[in-house]
């Protein structure tokens, strides 16, 4: 990729996840990670879920802590149904 | 097959509730006070001589024609101007009338041409009808001396004659054949609301003129054709009735341009469409129409549309052309290949904004049943996603809130990020008018939009933001009202949650979001602002009316929450005047995400893990339907650049040239091993395709789209297919060629199912669109006839929802490479990314894009207009010609995107809204400069995009 916007899948789920969180930092304490989890449950295809956990194994993710806190709460993908 | 006739009144009908009955020729007949005894009569069946009245504009009393005798009065007062009062007894039709009648028609004919037989209106001349009326028999004055009609008088040049004004590409000026009758002038100014044309000169010298003695096209006329509708004779003609003459049978269908969903007979000789015009009982535009809807249509019948599926291997291939069947069979074989190799969900597909909802609903029916995946989505994912993200967050549905014809009743307007007059018009007209007679506006955009300043308009305040401060100001506006005490407890105790509120009341007190803490950052004056507020709270019906401006930011959806806060507080919400109006891009772009367009959601927004929604269409359709959600377009070229998605059908959608950074979704459909693109031309994407199908025009089908209002319209075929089928009856061809026993013969089936699983469809049938016309959803058993005005006695979702809505800065910013925002819009004759528009004469007032720059910025760079500039941003760049202008502020740039060679998305970069994924076109941090011409990358597209789109001639032999 030749420029400066062309980032990879992993870069841009992390900046998603990310804005995510900041929306909801904003919101009442105690619904905060409920609610990034909610939202991600609710609008991540599996693959982008499992990408997610992938990233989050990671050391130096560039997670948002309330994002990783979230993360108890973000459904594992099962298996597609073939 | 006939003519839809409909009846002129010759006045607007009054909207009075007291009723008043007199006696009209004997006949009693009831209207309500302050009908005019002309429109009286017509209710009672009687139909008074009029030349100069008709019932989209006020009556003026100028043509002497409609007079009548009322007992006990004398002289004999004209019907359009006379209103009807209780216990009069009025005749229409005595020895002094006719006798009056005749003498005012002799003198008309006396100044006309008598070419009937040849002339253009021919069949569709009220002046003839009239004469006809009145019984003229003979004009005794004759036709020498002073007239307007000849071009020589007795072997002189005459003055007085003017020639034909044919420089509107669509229809004619011929002065000879004008009474003055002053229609066209006042349907210009009370309809549209453009005041182009005037009355010049005084006496037998009045003509009706264009500007100031302008041609037509050089004028300030928008050609929305309200003139050439109101005009009495053949002196305002269009240019398709003079070369094929008079329709003889017409059906109402439904525009296929922008969201308002204007209704319009097409007329037709045949299967050819002689004109389109507005039908006043189409409820969203009440006989009004706009440039695009009215004229631009000749692109059904361009030549550049491709009528045969064609297919190839590879994309640098030049397409083969080959039958339906064997296209069906290359995308199945090809489809089922891929899901064996790379497993289910390494498919999906995009439903079309541009088709009807029967044809959106199969495409998605396709991809779950078929492909056996929710990867679909929808253009809506580019415009309006985060409106159905914020609304239902906040009200609890995800649609506007209002008909069109609340804006009658508002009393201050707020239009945040639209600009109606170009892409909304003829909304806008039914706007302006209301503004017109004295409703407030308030603008809130970084440029200054026509509407902010216009003829007899004027924003009480226009709020010139900084690009990407949308929320930070919304959320001050909110500031001024909860802090200053303006807000509406009453309304707010009994429909929301008070404890919510209280919660967001303190979160927007807070100083940081007072006018003056967020100036710096917004660039918008305080005390502006504050007005603004303060106008909005107390100024009466309080409506907002918003667009992309508003949702395509990385905060969209945190926008469009602040809207609905502000519409709660101030109690704006469930009635008349009043509501949360997202004006919407496409045609079907409501009725596209109703449908189920959406990857998480089936239709009528339900989400894929209901278990219970999924049991309706699994049982009906024989499947399992996944329950979780699909991938999104974004996600889709993501997934595709990574190798886990590689075949896509995409219907009706240009995402090469409508998505942003063009060359990241380049790179995605390069990397697919599928791509069947479904189009009436070979558009960008098509230039990356395997497999082309060829769509149908909406002049070529039948079904229904759903406006911005939610109103379900029909549309109707008027014209077989040139490609042979509707874009429906492709898809389940496709369908059974995957292996799906589906046998629609006709879209109301597909509409029954819709009604048969959809609870806020439930109501909708064709019988009961060819009934009422159309209906607004939810229409089921609470609402038989539709719903338009929602949130009436409660929200939808039970208590409005106030939520925090915190300004966070868009990581796109402006620095020492890129100092410059651009932002950008659209343009009345042109239509989203031009596929249809380029392809009509509507390039006449807009052949190219331009890129808007302040004289400031301009001069630093010593930029004039007209110079081809370079613009450049961490994407990419690309190459257009300036335009100086101060509607943008210093700092700020903006163009359209409406040609595929400008490449605007070259520049867009892949930021996108939080919650829904919605790009950010409004906001992209660019450099500009003085360049020689197109850049790299744009020829290098070009050269791809010739060679692609090559198709290979078949030997004569085979």
């Amino acid at each position: 990729m030749d420029s400066e916007s062309h980032k990879s899948t992993a870069t841009k789920l992390v900046y998603m996840a990310n804005q995510i969180a900041t929306f909801f930092h904003s919101q009442p304490k105690d619904e905060a990670a409920a609610a990034v989890a909610d939202h991600i449950n609710h609008f991540w295809e599996p693959r982008m879920r499992q990408q997610f956990f992938d990233i989050l194994e990671q050391q130096n993710n560039g997670l948002d802590a309330l994002v990783v806190e979230a993360a108890k709460q973000i459904r594992k993908p099962g298996p597609v149904p073939v | 097959m006939s003519l839809v006739h409909e009846i002129d009144y010759g006045t607007p009908a009054s909207l009075s509730e007291k009723m008043v009955t007199l006696t009209i020729d004997g006949s009693e007949v009831t209207v309500p006070e302050g009908t005019s005894l002309m429109r009286a009569a017509m209710e009672a069946g009687i139909q008074v001589p009029k030349l100069c009245a008709t019932d989209m504009v006020d009556a003026f009393g100028s043509c002497r024609l409609c007079l009548i005798e009322i007992e006990g009065r004398n002289g004999t007062p004209a019907s359009c101007t006379t209103p009807a009062m209780e216990g009069l007894v009025v005749h229409t039709q005595t020895k002094r009338l006719k006798d009056i009648r005749k003498g005012v028609m002799e003198l008309y004919i006396s100044d006309h041409p008598l070419d009937c037989l040849t002339c253009a209106a021919n069949g569709d001349c009220e002046l003839q009808d009239m004469a006809g009326a009145v019984g003229l028999r003979d004009v005794r004055y004759g036709y020498e001396g002073d007239n307007h009609v000849f071009a020589k008088n007795e072997g002189v040049s005459n003055d007085r004659w003017m020639p034909k004004d044919e420089s509107n590409p669509y229809f004619t000026y011929d002065p000879a054949k004008c009474i003055v009758c002053s229609r066209c002038v006042r349907a210009c100014e009370e309809v549209q609301g453009t005041f182009a044309l005037t009355i010049e000169g005084r006496g037998f010298s009045s003509r009706v003129s264009p500007g100031m003695h302008e041609h037509f096209l050089d004028s300030e006329c928008v050609s929305c054709g309200a003139c050439v509708q109101a005009c009495p004779t053949a002196t305002l003609t269009e240019k398709s009735v003079i070369q094929i003459g008079q329709p003889e049978h017409s059906k109402v269908t439904t525009c296929a341009y922008c969201g308002v969903g204007c209704s319009f007979k097409a007329e037709m000789r045949g299967e050819e469409v002689v004109r389109m015009v507005p039908y006043k009982d189409g409820k969203a535009n009440r006989g009004h129409s706009c440039v695009k809807g009215r004229f631009a249509y000749g692109y059904s019948t361009h030549k550049d549309r491709i009528l045969n599926p064609m297919v190839r291997e590879k994309i640098t291939d030049p397409w083969r052309e080959v039958s339906w069947e064997e296209a069906y069979k290359h995308v199945a074989n090809e489809f089922r290949r891929i899901q064996y190799q790379y497993g289910r969900n390494s498919v999906g597909g995009i439903t079309s904004s541009r088709c009807t909802n029967e044809e959106t609903f199969l495409v998605q029916k396709l991809i779950r049943a078929g492909f056996g995946n929710n990867n679909v989505d929808t253009c809506a994912r580019v415009c309006h996603s985060p409106t159905g993200y914020g609304l239902k967050t906040t009200f609890g549905t995800s649609a506007g809130t209002q008909d069109f014809d609340s804006v009658e009743h508002t009393d201050v307007v707020m239009v945040i990020g639209a600009n109606p007059t170009d892409g909304h018009p003829v909304f806008a007209s039914r706007l302006k008018k209301r503004l017109r007679k004295g409703a407030k506006l308030i603008v809130v955009d970084p440029r200054r939009i026509d509407l902010v300043r216009s003829p007899h308009i004027s924003a009480a305040q226009h709020l010139q933001l900084r690009p990407g401060t949308n929320v930070a100001v919304v959320t001050s506006l909110a500031h001024v009202i909860v802090t200053e005490g303006l807000f509406d407890e009453k309304f707010i105790r009994e429909r929301c949650d008070w404890e919510e509120f209280q919660d967001w009341a303190s979160f927007v007190s807070s100083p940081e979001h007072s006018p003056e803490a967020i100036e710096e950052l917004t660039g918008v004056n305080p005390q502006t602002l504050r007005e603004a507020a303060r106008l909005f709270a107390t100024g009466g019906n309080g409506a907002i009316y918003y667009g992309l401006g508003v949702t395509e930011h990385s905060q969209g959806s945190t926008t469009v929450m602040a809207i609905a806060n502000l519409a709660m507080a101030t109690g704006n919400i469930g009635r008349k005047g009043v509501g949360v109006n997202p004006l919407r891009g496409q045609n079907n772009v409501q009725g596209s995400c109703d449908m189920g367009s959406f990857p998480h959601e089936l239709p009528g927004y339900r989400h894929v893990s209901d278990e219970s929604t999924r049991d309706i269409f699994d049982k009906l359709w024989g499947v399992k339907i996944q329950d979780e959600p699909g991938l999104r377009i974004p996600n889709m070229l993501d997934a595709a650049v990574d190798g886990t998605f590689k075949g896509i059908y995409i219907q009706g959608e240009d995402i090469l040239q409508s998505d942003p950074d063009t060359k990241h979704v380049a790179a995605g459909l390069e990397a697919m091993e599928c791509v069947v693109v479904h189009d009436l031309f070979l558009n960008e994407t098509a230039n990356y395709a395997h497999v082309f199908l060829p769509g149908s025009t909406f002049l070529e089908k039948d079904g229904t789209f759903t406006n911005a209002e939610r109103r379900i319209n029909r549309v109707r075929k008027v014209m077989s297919p040139l490609n042979g089928y509707a874009d429906w009856e492709v898809t389940q061809n496709l369908a059974k060629a995957m292996g799906l026993n589906w046998n629609y013969t006709h879209p109301s089936q597909v509409m029954d199912e819709i009604a048969l699983t959809t609870p806020s469809f439930a109501g909708v049938t064709y019988d009961l669109l060819e009934k009422e016309g159309s209906v607004q959803w939810p229409c089921n058993e609470k609402a038989p006839l539709g719903t338009p005005i929602m949130h009436i006695n409660g929200f939808a979702r039970g208590k409005g929802k106030f939520i925090r809505t915190e300004y966070v800065a868009t990581d796109e910013r402006t620095g020492p490479r890129f100092p410059l925002l651009l932002t950008t819009g659209r343009i009345l004759s042109q239509y989203n990314v031009g596929a249809q528009t380029r392809r009509t004469d509507n390039v006449m007032w807009h052949e190219e894009d331009r890129l808007e720059i302040h004289a400031h910025d301009a001069e630093n760079r010593g930029i004039r207009d007209g110079d081809w500039v370079k613009i450049n941003s961490r994407s990419g760049e690309t190459t257009l010609r300036a335009l100086i202008t101060d509607r943008v502020s210093p700092g700020v740039v903006y163009t359209t995107f409406h040609h595929p060679t400008t490449q605007a998305n070259v520049i867009t970069t892949d930021f996108s809204d939080w919650a829904t994924n919605c790009p950010e076109y409004k906001v992209t941090a660019v450099q500009v400069g003085a360049s020689n011409g197109p850049s790299d990358w744009q020829v290098q597209y070009d050269e791809q995009a010739r060679q692609s789109r090559r198709i290979k001639v078949l030997d004569a032999a085979e």
